[in-house]
């Protein structure tokens, strides 16, 4: 799967209160609605300007604070293909994986807001197509490729009937 | 090769000698879901084709985060989760009974040595009894409810050691908030922190579940400690379990060591938006204050209520302050009646909510208007906490919010905590 979008770019330790806002992430389980205000705190017109495909890319320890679910559920329902940051809160890196949203670890430093990129998480391989540069991701490990290859932990459960990583 | 703390119990929970950065699965003991993150599981439950929970009798759900409930949004999430507690007998405490993580240490279930789960980022609470719990998601909830396991990386360990001797007016929540601003926000990133030192036992077990419940704010798995004598008798008020504590190997290998002395430690204050954005009282000393908050998870226990009515006894919150205090448990609440606790708080002016989350997490209970300072005992200042992002919220001891809510300004606590002592 090779994913293609424009980059959104954010900065260090983004977190889960600026993803999604506890005052909505109580209300609902309808994350088309919690999907409207992703990142509103930090950019109000986000989800506007989100075209699907598109990619957040941001610095150091994103997605820190609450284990909320909602957090890259509201992402992955804004039509974001993947975050790429140069780290990610570990909360968050399992509940994306968990939920089937493709996160890298990688130096995002050369990458600008509105670069065009085309992002295989598998083999952790970023290209950005206006800059003309590739941008080597930290590999995930074997047991998280293999629940997202299984397309989230719930389709893994369903498969083997618990966790099956031999 | 020694092994730190949660390499021990993660080996004694999967079958074989584990060392950091291995990955195992390993065997809960103890599971929680409160009313933020449960509705989400119970769905996934369903979409793994859970039947029953492993053992009804290793997990619990909590409804605190929005408890009463404040909309019939939140009423309906609550409905889903008393019917999900029944239907598979699983154990619920309902509105009133207090914050998960002041209830699964109440509940006597975990001790030394014990590995728990809980969907929300605080679980590392029960470090405070020398237990590996950690927070997780909806999804891996579920996937513990069915199947009484959890995949882990083993952590490296990053160890604090604390010597000396805190001074008055001084408590571990002041310790905490500097260690935070000392190696920042993410400065123990898929790591698991261990307190150690002189300073750390010397702490009663509320100021030890403090240090344990920030451990989540450096990025920190973990935020583990021995246990002693304290930890036993604590306890001792909940359940006859026998539990084994788990001592670090002197030569087990850390990624980190940092040696702090806390002797002329002064109050510490976390400014907006950011936890490690940390500096002594003094450095915001004189900022007004329009909301004081005195409770959660953090700092809601007994001896951080009577902390804070001994600033407060016999004088008037300020004026132009609106003074909230939320009990970590209907059992804490009880003991602060019985003290006469609550009574100082109320006559001082205090408004005292339902014990849980109170207004930490924004759904209700004292939403801060726009431009307004907040100084709350809580763990999170991040911008919209509360439920407005236009609010600035500090957080700092219970006697250093006892102390801005008498004067409406950010107060250094020591001159109040003088004559109380005197
Ligand atoms: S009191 Fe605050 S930090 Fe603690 S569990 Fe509740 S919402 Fe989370």
């Amino acid at each position: 799967m090779i994913l293609a979008g424009r980059a959104h770019k954010f900065s260090d330790d983004v977190n889960t209160d600026y993803i999604i806002s506890g005052k909505y992430k109580f209300k609902t389980l309808d994350m088309k609605e919690l999907a409207k205000h992703v990142m509103e705190d930090l950019d109000p017109d986000f989800y506007r300007k989100v075209a699907p495909g598109d990619f957040i890319v941001a610095g150091a320890n994103f997605g820190c604070g609450s284990s909320r679910e909602q957090a890259p559920l509201a992402i992955k329902h804004a039509n974001v293909a993947a975050v790429l940051a140069k780290s990610f809160a570990r909360i968050f890196y399992r509940n994306a994986i968990n939920t089937g949203l493709p996160v890298l670890e990688c130096d995002t430093d050369g990458i600008e807001p509105g670069d065009e990129l085309t992002v295989d998480p598998a083999a952790g391989v970023i290209t950005n197509r206006t800059k003309g540069t590739v941008i080597p991701a930290k590999p995930l490990p074997p047991v998280m490729i293999k629940i997202l290859n299984d397309g989230g932990l719930a389709a893994h459960f369903r498969k083997y009937g618990g966790f099956n990583f031999d | 090769m020694g092994q730190t703390i949660i390499e021990k119990i993660l080996s004694s929970h999967c079958g074989r000698t584990a060392h950091a950065g291995e990955i195992v699965v390993a065997r809960l003991d103890f599971i929680m879901g409160q009313d933020g993150t449960s509705p989400l599981a119970i769905r996934a439950f369903q979409e793994m084709d859970g039947q029953a929970v492993f053992d009804p009798d290793r997990a619990a759900l909590v409804i605190d985060h929005s408890a009463p409930s404040p909309n019939e949004g939140v009423s309906a999430l609550h409905k889903l989760m008393r019917e999900f507690a029944r239907e598979k007998g699983l154990h619920l405490f309902d509105i009133g009974e207090g914050v998960c993580h002041q209830l699964v240490p109440e509940s006597g279930r975990v001790g030394p040595g014990s590995l728990v789960i809980g969907a929300d980022s605080h679980t590392c609470t029960y470090g405070a009894l020398n237990a590996f719990s950690t927070g997780v998601g909806s999804t891996d909830l579920a996937a513990g409810l069915i199947s009484g396991q959890m995949w882990f990386k083993v952590p490296e360990t990053f160890k604090f050691v604390c010597r000396g001797t805190l001074p008055p007016g001084v408590y571990a929540k002041d310790l905490i908030l500097f260690l935070i601003g000392d190696v920042t926000a993410d400065g123990v990133t898929y790591m698991s922190a261990e307190y150690t030192g002189g300073a750390v036992t010397a702490l009663s077990m509320e100021g030890r579940f403090t240090m344990a419940n920030m451990a989540i704010e450096m990025g920190a798995k973990a935020g583990l400690m021995e246990a002693d004598d304290k930890t036993f008798a604590w306890l001792g008020q909940f359940t006859r379990r026998q539990f084994t504590p788990v001592s670090a190997d002197p030569d087990a290998r850390y990624a980190k060591i940092k040696e702090y002395d806390v002797s002329s430690l002064a109050p510490q204050v976390a400014r907006p938006h950011r936890v490690d954005n940390v500096c002594p009282v003094d450095g915001v000393a004189g900022t007004p204050v329009q909301q004081a908050v005195l409770g959660t998870c953090t700092n809601g226990r007994l001896e951080d209520l009577r902390i804070a009515a001994g600033i407060l006894a016999g004088r008037r919150v300020h004026r132009d302050v609106r003074l909230i205090v939320a009990p970590a448990s209907r059992r804490i609440f009880l003991q602060a009646m019985r003290e006469g606790i609550i009574q100082t708080l109320v006559e001082s002016g205090a408004a005292v909510v339902t014990p849980g989350c109170g207004p930490c997490v924004g759904t209700h209970n004292g939403v801060p208007s726009d431009g307004e300072n907040v100084i709350s005992t809580a763990n999170r200042n991040f911008k919209g906490r509360m439920g407005n992002s236009n609010a600035f919220i500090y957080l700092a001891s219970p006697a250093t919010v006892a102390a801005s809510a008498l004067t409406g300004q950010i107060t250094d606590p020591r001159e109040f905590v003088k004559q109380v002592t005197a």
